[in-house]
C-alpha cells in the first residue's frame, strides 16, 4: 500500500491489517515514532474535525505538520497548477494528507508526487479514512466485522461516508437496511456494486422497521439545502431523527454511529444511553489515522 | 448477381458490422463531414447482426485511439483496410480494459475536467459500462462523450 485514495483499492487483508494496527496502537502494543517526519495537511475545503483528527494523529506519533487550508494564501490563486503546487510541497514533506472539493483530486495527487498521499475526502467521492475508522469502531464494539446487520439512515445520496462504508463492509458479508427521503436514496451505482458482490440490502421508508434487528445504526445528517422546497424538508425531517424511545426494543449489542457533525438527527437524549457511540467513534479516528500514517511511512 | 448497395473505395478504410443506427454517430466522432470523402450504409442486412451500418472512407487510416472509441460505441464493428480496391487487412474491434484520454468524464466536478490532464476510464465489457479512474463514477457508453480525435 503506497497511498490511501479509495476503499476500492483496498483488499480485505489490507483493511484487516489497518484495523489490527489501529488496535495495537490504541493498546500500546505498537509504538511508532515519526519525530523525523513532516506531514502536509492540504485542506482545499473547510473541515475542522478531519483536520484536527489527522493533526492529532501525526503529533501523537511524534511527527510534525504543515497545515494549509483553502486556496486563498497559496500559489493556486496566482495561477499555479494543482500539479505544480503538489510537486513543490512534496519536496518539503514526507506524506501528503489532502482534502479537496474536486472528485478524483487525491488520485491525481498520488500520480503527481512520489511520496504517500492520503485522501481526506474528495468532493462527494471518497473518504476512506472515515470508512476505516467506522470499521474499526464496528470491530471494537461488535468483536467482528463479519455477518453484521447494518442500518444506514439519512442522506444516502450525497453522503460519501455511507458510500465508502458500504464498499468497505462489502468484504464482510453484511446485510444493509437503508432509510432515506425518496430523493436522497442510495445511488444506483452503489447498489449495483452491492448486487455484484451478492450483498443483501433493503430499502425502507423509516428506521423503525429495522432498528430492532440491526447491530449497527449509522446515522447521517439530512441537509436542508438538499431540498428545493423547505416544506418538503419540514415534512420528512422528523422521520429521520433518532430519539431515545425508539431504542426501547433494540438488540443489546446495538451501537449508534455518526460521522459528525450532528445537527438534530440524533436527539441529545440518546447521548447517555449505552447505544451511543459517536464520540468514541471520533476518538477511534485518531488511532485509525495513526495506523494508516504509520503503514504508509513504512513504520509498521 | 450481388448488387453493390454501397460503392467500392479505391484506398481507405471500411468500418463494417457497425450496430444499426450507430454509423452517423461514428462519422460525427471522426469528423468525416468536415474533411473526408465517405459513404454510409444504414440498416443493411447482415447475416451476423440482422441489420448493420457500414462506413467507407476514402484515403483514411484509423488510429488505434479511433478504433478503441468505435469499439466502445459498437463492439461488433470490424475494420477493413483497402488498397487498390483490394482488402489488405481485416481486424475485429477490440475494447481495451483501460482507455486513456479519449473519454470526457460527464462529471463536471471531476479533476479531469478542471486540470490539464488525461482522463482514464476502466471498461467493463460485460455491462458496457465505464468507470472514471479519478472520480470513480460509472457511466453507460451512451452517457459518455469522446474527445475530438482529429
Amino acid at each position: 500500500m503506497n497511498n490511501l485514495i479509495s476503499m476500492r483499492d483496498l483488499s480485505k487483508a489490507e483493511i484487516l491489517h489497518i484495523v489490527d494496527v489501529a488496535e495495537q496502537i490504541e493498546s500500546g502494543k505498537i509504538k511508532v515514532n515519526i519525530s523525523d517526519k513532516v506531514a502536509a495537511l492540504l485542506f482545499f475545503e473547510p473541515s475542522t474535525r478531519t483536520l484536527f483528527s489527522f493533526d492529532t494523529a501525526v503529533k501523537r506519533l511524534g511527527g510534525k505538520t504543515l497545515i494549509m487550508t483553502g486556496t486563498g494564501n497559496t500559489s493556486v490563486k496566482k495561477g499555479e497548477t494543482f500539479a505544480d503546487t503538489l510537486q513543490t510541497i512534496s519536496q518539503y514533506v514526507d506524506i501528503i494528507i489532502q482534502r479537496s472539493p474536486i472528485e478524483g483530486a487525491a488520485r491525481y495527487a498520488s500520480e503527481v508526487v512520489n511520496i504517500p498521499v492520503i485522501n481526506a475526502g474528495d468532493g462527494a467521492n471518497q473518504h476512506p479514512t472515515q470508512a476505516l475508522l467506522d470499521l474499526y469502531s464496528i470491530k471494537k464494539t461488535q468483536g467482528t466485522l463479519e455477518n453484521l446487520k447494518i442500518g444506514v439512515v439519512g442522506d444516502l445520496k450525497f453522503g460519501r461516508t455511507v458510500h465508502s462504508l458500504c464498499q468497505a463492509m462489502s468484504e464482510f458479508n453484511p446485510e444493509f437496511y437503508f432509510a432515506s427521503p425518496s430523493h436522497l436514496r442510495m445511488p444506483g451505482y452503489i447498489l449495483d456494486d452491492l448486487d455484484e458482490k451478492q450483498i443483501k440490502w433493503h430499502e425502507e421508508r423509516e428506521m423503525d422497521s429495522f432498528i430492532n434487528d440491526v447491530d449497527i445504526m449509522y446515522v447521517t445528517r439530512i441537509q436542508k439545502e438538499r431540498f428545493a422546497d423547505i416544506e418538503d424538508y419540514n415534512k420528512v425531517k422528523g422521520s429521520y431523527v433518532m430519539r431515545r424511545e425508539i431504542l426501547s426494543g433494540v438488540k443489546s449489542n446495538l451501537k449508534v454511529l455518526h460521522p459528525l457533525p450532528r445537527v438534530d438527527e440524533i436527539h441529545t437524549d440518546v447521548d447517555d444511553t449505552e447505544y451511543a457511540y459517536y464520540f468514541p467513534q471520533a476518538k477511534n479516528g485518531v488511532y485509525t489515522r495513526q495506523a494508516i500514517i504509520s503503514i504508509l511511512l513504512g513504520e509498521v | 448477381m450481388k448488387i453493390m448497395k454501397v460503392r467500392q473505395i479505391e484506398n481507405g478504410t471500411v468500418i463494417d458490422h457497425i450496430s444499426a443506427g450507430k454509423a452517423l454517430y461514428i462519422a460525427q466522432l471522426l469528423h468525416l463531414v468536415e474533411s473526408s470523402l465517405f459513404v454510409i450504409g444504414s440498416n443493411l442486412s447482415s447475416s451476423k447482426l440482422g441489420k448493420k451500418d457500414l462506413i467507407k472512407i476514402e484515403n483514411y487510416i484509423l488510429s488505434e485511439a479511433e478504433k478503441h472509441s468505435i469499439a466502445l460505441i459498437s463492439p461488433t464493428a470490424s475494420f477493413i483496410q483497402i488498397q487498390n480496391y483490394e482488402v489488405v487487412s481485416k481486424e475485429k474491434s477490440d475494447i481495451p480494459d483501460v482507455i486513456e484520454y479519449l473519454i470526457v468524464c460527464p462529471n463536471h466536478n471531476c479533476i479531469t475536467n478542471t486540470e490539464n490532464m488525461s482522463s482514464r476510464f476502466n471498461i467493463d465489457t460485460k455491462t458496457m459500462t465505464v468507470r472514471c479512474a479519478y472520480c470513480e463514477k460509472k457511466y453507460t457508453v451512451d452517457d459518455i462523450k469522446f474527445k475530438r480525435l482529429v
